[in-house]
């Protein structure tokens, strides 16, 4: 295989292979499921059959006395509320008085192998209370007087947000045209593949291990200390490698109290693996919303206003539920610029599992919305949906209509990039009866600015060592989730210390041996992990410059683990001696990614603000059957500006995920409830994701914008390719035979009943 | 608990006899009694792929055709040779389909990967040079969650010799103009 001498060299924008790749492809890498201990036990939870019940008494005895059961565990042995935020402390390991949704955890057996453990459940007998339960956020909004959680101050509302910029209404009155319709997403989920897995084990000194397929050991290791009631110091989490998240594994859940607590009771390793049910039940994916859009539009085709309210269904739980509801308004404000903008979302508690954080949370609905209004609106005026958008271009180093600073854009090559590579110019409102494109643009951002808990500490920190061998070490508490972030760690470690890629070793997520990292949410790992190692490295070259200058002279390059300057070179080994020398200590150096202050200056305005914000544009291409009302996404381009691609391969793959999952949420996927809230179909044969070949063929193209503050100018690209998908594949069905989807996903039966609801003459988009 | 049963299993060219319960899984046996746990388990219930290993009868030749370990009995695979992942790389290295899967970037998080790898692996072994939409058949009953298949598809073709590595390379935007108004400020809009 050809390989440029920059991919061999593996620094910064080099296709450097990952590092943990071979691992992965021959089945060696260990996941936190192929962990095993002698004497580990294996344990199961009971969860309610009730989606709302009040606890009146829970009897594990008659499973206690089953031979194999080693120990059972109730809530009433954990009771303290915890949540991944701290002003909604909301959930317990195991329910003590009440239920909220089918599949919450009320109880917990620990067994010498898992089917025991299974047996046993059944043994153990819960006396409820059943309430009426409340299944969509409009019966959750009509019925304050019944609660699902006590934590909603008002009704069963989690969060209310309501911010207007400009006066809206009065540009609403004069604009030239207007969209304003109802738009719906259902709920959808992470459905990684590896389903959540938690091993503990305690030590002779009362030391207590947790492994877990989380993608935020720190918060974890946080909520451990604080429910379990012991000293930070005595519990350490760590991130096995982890097979898939999403932002679905960015909760700490009731199996990782549970192991933990069964092992401090009975001394022994204890393992929890879900089965692909219960992955469904933990949930915390994707949530439903409906959102009443308004978009105006002035004689130029400029956006004039925006108004949107939006309810959102947020499950038994509030999870990331209050920055959901800022989310699904505060990032809508680009890359257009709005002349006034207003929302009001409110997120709602419901009888069903949690929703929270799925790869691009709270944004992904709105922008569908927005995205398909805005291109009605420009058809109104007879304007080409590429053209409008790049008419709205808010440009760079600007500030957005709700006061969220943006640096690096390039969208506007994003877009030209689509419309080429897409043949949109000759192929758009001319392929023929049933074939359409549409287009569709977003925004996210790359990190937050504010850590989850206040804080004035950095919200990534990273330690590199360096010995007499010439090898690095690099402590990173940053969760690679398959990602690549250790990868990447390798590649600014080359390019910072002209090392080999391949002499670094990267320890990464475990809270006893690396610095604190927030975790992975928020495509904030690269940025910000990104920025502390650089920093970090940067000092280490600094010293090894130094110390080396004694031999070389001044003017040192240290290029592929040599070190070179006017009077010779030596080898990287060498200068890493000479500067240990210097030293007198061991060679070590951190750096770290401080907070800087951003956003609005309002009340709710630093939630969406980021020190840099991604942006991406898609011309997604369909086949409709317009008798059957079943289509078919035959090709994505995506262009996505990451600002600099660090490894233009890992980039690429972000990017490709993301449309894939886009793709995916227009397709097929949906979290559908019965009536008395029993998920429907919790496998992955029921609830549908796409295989080979339902994909449609992906082009990722990178458009580097070089952000000023990112690492070597790298913005973030795990998200916001995700984003316009959805209203892309919308606006392409528009194209093709005239409808316009308001409801997702696009069912085909959906598809053919406004096929059917057509008037004549509406079988295709207005020419422009 | 069950009474178990005496079950042999032939796995990456090594004769294994466990006791166990009758219903044990194919799966089950691999990864907790073999230590094998590159076959990973994804739904248990025949529906991701992420537990394929390859099976021939012993007297075939051959590396065998893709099966599903987790709704496979361990009893009933006792006349068959299997091959894991861990049985897909010689002392020489990786099968190339490992290799390119590496290089490539089709492994994201890796973990539908190992039945992935296999399923691929069995179609290059009938089908030296796959087209396309043989390569999207013969995946379709491995699901993966990261990648979109593109990069699954880009080495498969490469272990197939069929390309190159993706080299395509990144486009520099110019420096945007200002947007032909200046953005609001903030503070001028709220009251």
């Amino acid at each position: 295989m050809s390989r440029s001498s920059h991919h061999e060299r593996g620094d910064i924008g080099a296709r450097f292979p990952k590092v943990d790749g071979a691992g992965k492809a021959d089945g060696s890498g260990v996941y936190t499921d192929d962990l095993a201990f002698p004497r580990m036990l294996h344990a199961k939870l009971l969860r309610s059959p009730h989606a709302h019940a009040r606890i009146l008494n829970i009897d594990v005895s008659a499973a206690e006395r089953l031979p194999g059961v080693i120990a059972t565990l109730v809530g009433a042995e954990m009771p303290a509320k915890y949540g991944v935020i701290p002003w909604t402390h909301d959930e317990q390991a195991l329910a003590t008085d009440h239920v909220r949704f089918i599949g919450d955890e009320v109880a917990c057996v620990a067994a010498l192998d898992e089917r025991t453990a299974e047996e046993a459940l059944r043994l153990i007998r819960v006396d409820y209370e059943p309430l009426p339960a409340l299944l969509s956020a409009e019966e959750a909004l009509a019925h304050p007087e019944i609660k699902v959680n006590e934590k909603a101050k008002v009704g069963n509302i989690t969060k209310e947000v309501k911010l207007e910029f400009g006066p809206v209404d009065e540009a609403i009155a004069t604009a030239a045209a207007i969209t304003r319709e109802r738009y719906q997403y259902a709920g959808s989920t992470h459905a990684p593949i590896e389903p959540h897995c938690a091993v503990a084990r305690v030590d002779g000194d009362g030391n207590l291990t947790v492994w877990s397929s989380t993608q935020i050991p720190h918060y974890v290791h946080r909520e451990l200390a604080r429910v379990l009631g012991l000293p930070p110091a005595r519990v350490r989490v760590i991130q096995p490698l982890l097979g898939g998240a999403f932002g679905g594994k960015s909760d700490p859940f009731s199996l990782e109290f549970c192991v933990a607590k069964l092992a401090l009771k009975t001394g022994r390793p204890v393992k929890i693996l879900f089965t692909r049910e219960e992955v469904f039940y933990a949930h915390r994916g994707r949530h439903p919303m409906a959102m009443d859009v308004t978009v105006a539009l002035d004689a130029g085709g400029r956006i004039s206003a925006v108004d949107n309210k939006i309810l959102i269904d947020g499950g038994a739980y509030a999870s990331f539920g209050l920055v959901t509801a800022y989310y699904a308004g505060q990032l809508l404000t680009g890359p257009y610029r709005f002349g006034t903008y207003r929302f009001d979302s409110k997120r709602m508690y419901t009888n069903k599992p949690p929703c929270g954080p799925k790869r691009g949370h709270g944004s992904v609905q709105p922008r569908f919305a927005f995205e398909v209004a805005l291109d009605e609106a420009a058809e109104k005026l007879g304007i080409d949906p590429i053209e409008v958008r790049r008419r709205n271009f808010i440009g760079e180093d600007v500030e957005t209509v709700n006061g969220q600073r943006i640096t690096s854009n390039g969208f506007l090559k994003c877009l030209e990039l689509v419309e080429q590579a897409s043949g949109w110019k000759e192929r758009h409102g001319k392929l023929g009866p049933g074939r359409g494109l549409g287009v569709a643009g977003s925004m996210y951002i790359s990190g937050t600015a504010y850590p989850v808990y206040p804080n004035e500490m950095p919200q990534s920190g990273v330690l590199v060592k360096l010995d007499r061998s010439g090898r690095v070490a690099v402590f990173s508490g940053a969760s690679d989730i398959g990602q690549g972030v250790n990868t990447l760690l390798c590649q600014i470690a080359a390019e910072e210390l002209g090392c080999d890629p391949r002499e670094v070793t990267v320890v990464a997520a475990d809270t006893d041996l690396t610095p604190v990292d927030m975790g992975a949410y928020s495509s904030r790992v690269t940025f910000m992990n990104g920025l502390a190692a650089r920093e970090a490295c940067e000092k280490l070259a600094r010293k090894l410059k130094a110390a080396a200058s004694v031999r070389v002279g001044d003017e040192i390059e240290l290029e592929l683990g040599t070190v070179r300057g006017p009077r010779g070179s030596i080898s990287f080994a060498e200068a890493c001696q000479l500067a240990e020398a210097a030293e007198g200590a061991p060679l070590s150096a951190t750096g770290g990614y401080r907070t800087q202050k951003l956003g609005g200056n309002y009340r709710g305005g630093t939630i969406g603000a980021s020190p840099a914000y991604s942006f991406t544009a898609h011309v997604a291409e369909v086949e409709v059957d317009e008798e059957t009302g079943i289509w078919k996404v035959t090709r994505i381009w995506a262009a996505h500006d990451c600002g600099k691609a660090l490894n233009p391969t890992l980039v690429e793959g972000q990017i490709e995920g993301s449309v894939y999952m886009g793709a995916a949420e227009a397709q097929m996927e949906e979290m559908v409830y019965g009536k008395q809230g029993l998920l429907f179909g919790p496998s992955l044969l029921d609830y549908k994701i796409p295989t080979s070949l339902d994909t449609p063929l992906i082009d990722a193209l990178i458009v580097e914008s070089h952000d000023p503050n990112g690492p070597y100018g790298a913005k973030e690209a795990g998200e916001g390719p995700l984003h316009p998908a959805i209203p892309a594949i919308a606006n392409a069905i528009h194209d093709a035979c005239g409808i316009r989807l308001r409801e997702l996903p696009f069912y085909p039966q959906r598809v053919l009943q406004l096929l059917q609801a057509r008037v004549p003459g509406q079988e295709r988009r207005t020419a422009c | 608990m069950s009474d178990s049963v005496l079950i042999r299993l032939f796995v990456n060219g090594e004769e294994h006899a466990l006791a166990a319960p009758p219903q044990r899984t194919l799966l089950e046996a691999l990864r907790y009694d073999l230590q094998l746990t590159g076959s990973k388990q994804g739904c248990d219930k025949g529906d991701c792929g992420a537990c394929t290993v390859l099976v021939r009868e012993r007297s075939a030749t051959g590396r065998g055709e893709p099966i599903l370990a987790c709704i496979t009995l361990a009893q009933d695979a006792q006349d068959l040779a299997i091959i894991t992942i861990e049985g897909l790389a010689t002392p020489a290295g990786l099968d190339p389909i490992q290799q390119a899967f590496a290089d490539c970037g089709a492994l994201q998080c890796g973990f539908c990967q190992p039945g992935m790898m296999l399923s691929a692996r069995a179609l290059l072994d009938r089908c030296e040079r796959p087209s396309l939409p043989q390569i999207q058949d013969a995946l379709s009953g491995n699901l993966c969650r990261c990648t979109g298949y593109t990069k699954i598809y880009e080495a498969i073709q490469v272990a197939a010799g069929l390309r190159e590595p993706s080299s395509r390379a990144p486009v520099s935007s110019e420096k945007a103009l200002p947007s032909d108004q200046v953005a609001y400020a903030v503070k001028e809009l709220l009251p």
